[in-house]
């Protein structure tokens, strides 16, 4: 039997191009392993073979979508692949909301199946599960070793047509996709036992997860903008120079509280980002960039609006926990209403 | 962050480059910007035209912020 043929997506980092400062890479495609392909090639023996692989920047991805993710698949398509593997892309958000769109693509469009590697709070999960088998990582490159095994026979499994097992099985998130399948007890004994389980404290494994909806009601809109109190909140790690709350560049376990007074434009002598996960020079070059302080200092003495509060907040999003900027926020908030604040542009990188 | 500030009554208008990611963690307005690392400038731009452009996004918030939405909007307009 002729070997199996795997492309492989990854981004430029992994790829050896480079880290931010080559993000706008754009999409090439390279014959045989790149990088973390040499893990997958070992993972696969003589069952399959990466035949190529498809690098492109995460900040040009998540920049064009559509035509980024056009010209990767003509790429994919090009190589014939049985399977494709996308990533790990860890807890990297633009590497795999890229992965994700690649995924999505390919199975629609090639009808090839995909396995991707994400840790479970990676955006690209929430968007793009249904459309692959995502085995849930670390947060972190640290995890590689241990990713590779579980996507490298997954996809094997994909390629030559097997059955695939459930999500614990298999070690991928669950896509919120039904199956049939014989059971050996009647639904209303499994019904049954289940509830008793749950009478006595016993674990149990429901049939069928009910689906998280975490969102929240819009708030009313402002009335009148001229008297309202705006806030500036950002994710993008503005911070004044010399980070003096040295907040992380990626991870962030704190944010800060900064003083704008006297503060009526950004420039390099006063401000800078924390941020890790971007290229910083242009908000190095004038953080107004990130935070639009002058034009909305510019609106104050206009009367455009009624006032800007007089600290702004900021942390740094990069691969930060969603309970960590939970819980920050949930004190900003309460600085925020504290201080009278009416409105918050919160802006993010 | 946005979700978390909003639930406690005050509107927030998300300014970003990813909206895709903004609807996933669920934002209700949204106004998209330029570029990953210069959300509200350009760098190719002269300084006026750059803050003229900053200015027009930050008008676009304004305006978000004194919509009435009933659910996640993206304010592209």
């Amino acid at each position: 039997m002729s070997k199996l043929r795997v492309v492989h997506y990854i981004n430029q980092f992994y790829a050896g191009i480079g880290g931010e400062e080559k993000a706008d890479h754009k999409p090439e495609v390279r014959e045989g392993k790149v990088g973390p392909g040499m893990a997958f090639q070992q993972a696969f023996g003589d069952e399959a073979e990466i035949v190529a692989t498809v690098i492109c920047g995460d900040t040009y991805f998540n920049e064009n979508i559509e035509s980024a993710s056009a010209e990767v698949i003509s790429m994919i398509k090009q190589h014939n692949p049985d399977v494709v593997i996308c990533g790990p892309a860890f807890n990297a958000g633009r590497y795999g909301v890229a992965c994700g769109a690649v995924a999505k693509a390919v199975s629609e469009e090639l009808n090839v199946p995909v396995v991707a590697g994400m840790y479970p709070e990676n955006p690209g999960v929430d968007m793009y599960k249904k459309y692959a088998y995502i085995i849930e990582t670390a947060n972190s490159a640290v995890g590689m070793k241990k990713a590779v095994g579980p996507m490298a026979s997954l996809a094997l499994k994909l390629a030559k047509g097997e059955e695939i097992g459930s999500p614990k099985e298999e070690g991928y998130i669950a896509r919120g996709v039904r199956k049939n399948y014989f059971a050996s007890e009647r639904g209303a004994k499994r019904a049954v036992d289940m509830l008793i389980k749950k009478i006595k404290g016993e674990e149990f494994v429901t049939e069928f997860e009910m689906p998280v909806f975490d969102r929240v009601e819009p708030a009313k809109a402002i009335k009148d903008i001229t008297k309202a109190k705006i806030a500036i909140v950002s994710s993008g790690g503005p911070v004044p120079k010399g980070n003096p709350d040295h907040i992380e560049s990626s991870s962030a376990s704190k944010y800060g509280k900064y003083s704008l007074a006297g503060i009526e434009d950004l420039n390099p002598e006063n401000g800078q980002t924390a941020h890790g996960g971007y290229d910083p020079v242009y908000a190095n070059e004038d953080l107004d960039r990130v935070i639009p302080v002058d034009v909305l200092r510019e609106m104050e003495k206009a009367g455009e609006i009624g006032s800007l509060h007089e600290y702004w907040y900021s942390t740094v999003g990069n691969g930060t926990s969603v309970a960590n900027s939970k819980k920050f926020a949930a004190e900003i908030a309460k600085d925020l209403q504290a201080a009278g604040v009416d409105a918050v542009i919160l802006t993010s990188t | 962050m946005v979700k978390e500030i909003e639930s406690t009554g005050l509107p927030v208008v998300h300014m970003c480059t990813v909206v895709p990611i903004s609807l996933t963690v669920g934002a209700n307005r949204i106004v998209p910007t330029i570029a990953i690392p210069h959300p509200l400038g350009n760098p190719a731009l002269g300084k006026e035209e750059e803050k003229e452009l900053r200015r027009k996004l930050v008008r676009k918030a304004l305006d978000a912020l004194q919509t009435e939405v009933d659910g996640q909007t993206v304010f592209d307009k």
